[in-house]
């Protein structure tokens, strides 16, 4: 097991370097920079000058590349291009927790939601609760985070005004109210993921041959249904919980910037507009890592949950 | 099926029951199922609309009239008292016509849901049948390459791959659509390729490729004749199923002001420019909210038809 984390792991950086590789590249190759100026706006060239020899803009291009990237393994991302003065990682400390509240928000609210609907569908198969769990499902996978959004906002801010169609930065820092409607916009898709995959999932092992001798030997209903069925039933949930822990955290980008949430998926999508290498290599290498741990961790959990499975050999 | 045996011993087949192909079978089976029917209907009336935009538009989407109403800058909706019938959806805050602007957004949503989709089959389909059927260089070049798309969160390639080629000369062409298609083609074809791929490495060691070869069908024939038409019913799932993500994707980049350029409409941009005065004129985000809304759902549920009509035992 330890051998084949390790084994993974090394196989990790061929493709961290490769992300940060296109990024770079990406970014610098492409025509403009971010001291070029905007449309219609004219610059000092002596001015341009001097601010890209203040950044490290003047060395070739390689040069440039590993001097961030020996920072950047460090965490230390460099100045930022956008608000100087300040460190990409000073920035990034003050809003990744917002990212990392709606990430949590999300998850919890899919988890608490999504596996008790399935599990209830499935154990009580055509009645009202597998009907209500199939609407979530079918509506919650089908309408997207972009629209959903946008129509939680115009029921519950406009119409009924519940809730602050702007909420301040202050607001998200000290109530909870104006998480409601980001979480459940970002987690309702993974909420009618998971019951649809808990209720699959379910019926097949109420099937199995092994439920059937619980049964017979007498065990009570609540027993075979908590130790039996749902036991063996959350092993397939339990392993995409990873990448959707994933695609939570990353995903928000819509969310956090339709609810004015001061994260960083709204921060970046300005970075993006301002040309801040810095800041977007630094996101785009946080983000990476993120995706290709939380993969790693659910191969890995995949050995742990089923003894079936053997990931090391 | 009947068999009659004639005088002379000759077994003949009746053909009272007409040959049914798996596809005849598939589209029967298709329309029988409501929700992939409504589907279709719905996907078909933004195509008329993004098609006849030209002539059934009432107005200029790029043309701002000067007509005003005496509270705001923005013309209400017919619903509203100040309404005026010329302008059913109102004007935007630039005093441009809501409704023409939808219909020729249709136009940038479904060209956007349509064209790139079309690229990436192209070229998924070629690179993952190579890969799966001659392995080799070609398969581990896909596999690394596939290593790096998935480390890549989605939208934010996009937003890089966008904004580098944002100078480009191609991003000025037709607002900017075509770098659209180009983005969204780039992150698309991976997916693509690699199904193609799977599909081919458990076709290529059935017994009628086996039987194929050994009458002497060349490797491309083989491909071309029996492995991409037998690969073709999960690829057309998926197309049905990838669609709304593009749609979606060119939608939140022209809401977020990245996307297809001002002044030409698109559903993205019109709630970007709406979005300010929701409190006011909430009809700016919800009705192009819905269209985009209505015909994301169209596509996912005719993906579900496609999968239960095409082959029950699917799961994607």
């Amino acid at each position: 097991m330890t051998a084949y984390i390790i084994r993974r792991v090394i196989a990790l950086i061929p493709v961290m370097i490769a992300v940060s590789l296109i990024t770079f590249l990406l970014m610098h190759l492409a025509p403009g920079g971010p001291f070029e100026g905007q449309e219609g706006k004219r610059q000092d060239p002596y001015m341009q000058k001097r601010m890209q020899e203040a950044f490290g803009l003047n060395k070739p291009l390689y040069e440039q590349y590993f001097i961030y990237m020996s920072h950047a393994v460090i965490l230390d991302f460099g100045p930022s291009f956008q608000t100087r003065g300040r460190n990409v990682t000073d920035i990034l400390k003050e809003h990744y927790g917002y990212s990392l509240k709606l990430g949590l928000f999300a998850l919890a609210f899919a988890i608490l939601v999504g596996l008790p609907l399935g599990i209830m569908a499935a154990l009580k198969q055509n009645s009202w609760v597998d009907y209500l769990s199939l609407f979530v499902a079918t509506v919650g996978v089908a309408v997207p985070s972009f629209v959903l959004s946008l129509y939680l906002l115009l029921f519950f801010s406009t119409i009924f005004q519940w809730f602050s169609v702007a909420p301040t930065l202050e607001s998200y820092q000290n109530e909870l109210k104006p998480w409601i409607l980001p979480t459940i916009a970002l987690g309702l898709p993974s909420a009618a993921l998971l019951a649809r995959l808990a209720r699959s999932s379910m019926v097949e092992v109420i099937r199995q041959d092994y439920v059937r001798t619980a049964q017979s030997k007498g065990l009570r209903q609540s027993v075979i249904v908590l130790r039996h069925i749902i036991k063996n039933a959350m092993i397939p949930v339990w392993t995409v919980l990873g990448p959707l822990a994933a695609g939570l955290i990353t995903g928000a980008f819509i969310v956090e910037r339709i609810f004015l949430i001061p994260g960083i998926g709204s921060y970046f999508i300005d970075a993006i507009g301002n040309r801040d290498y810095s800041m977007i290599m630094a996101t785009t290498l946080i983000y990476s890592t993120l995706i290709v741990i939380f993969n790693l961790l659910t191969d890995i959990t995949y050995g742990l949950f089923d003894p079936r499975v053997k990931v090391g050999s | 099926m009947a068999t009659t045996t004639t005088k002379s011993g000759e077994i003949t087949f009746d053909q009272a029951a007409p040959a049914r192909s798996l596809w005849s079978d598939a589209l029967r089976r298709l329309m029988r199922n409501k929700m992939a029917v409504a589907s279709i209907v719905v996907i078909l009336f933004f195509v008329v609309i993004a098609v006849t935009a030209p002539i059934i538009a009432p107005h200029d989407p790029t043309f701002q009239s000067r007509i005003r109403t005496g509270g705001g800058v923005e013309l209400p909706p017919f619903w509203v008292a100040d309404g005026k019938p010329g302008y059913p959806l109102g004007t935007d805050v630039s005093g441009r016509d809501v409704l023409s602007r939808i219909m020729y957004g249709a136009q940038v949503s479904l060209s956007v849901g349509f064209i790139p989709m079309l690229i990436i089959l192209i070229i998924g389909t070629i690179v993952g049948m190579n890969a799966g059927f001659r392995g080799g260089w070609v398969d581990s070049l896909l596999m690394r390459i596939t290593d790096i798309t998935y480390a890549f969160p989605d939208l934010l390639f996009l937003l890089i791959v966008i904004s580098a080629l944002r100078d480009t000369p191609i991003a000025s062409l037709l607002g900017g659509l075509p770098l659209m298609f180009i983005a969204l083609s780039l992150i698309g074809w991976v997916g693509v390729a690699r199904l193609v791929r799977g599909q081919v490495l458990s076709l290529r060691e059935k017994e009628f490729v086996e039987a194929a070869r050994s009458i002497g069908t060349s490797n491309g024939q083989i491909m071309m004749r029996h492995l991409l038409p037998n690969s073709l019913a999960p690829l057309i799932v998926s197309a049905a199923f990838g669609v709304p993500g593009f749609i979606l994707a060119e939608s939140f980049l022209s809401y977020i002001g990245i996307g297809v350029r001002p002044p030409m409409a698109t559903w993205g941009g019109i709630i970007s420019d709406g979005f300010a005065s929701i409190n006011s004129s909430p009809h700016l985000v919800w009705v192009p909210a819905t269209c985009i809304g209505l015909l994301t759902l169209a596509f996912t549920f005719l993906g579900d038809g496609l999968r239960d009509a095409l082959d029950p035992r699917m799961k994607l």
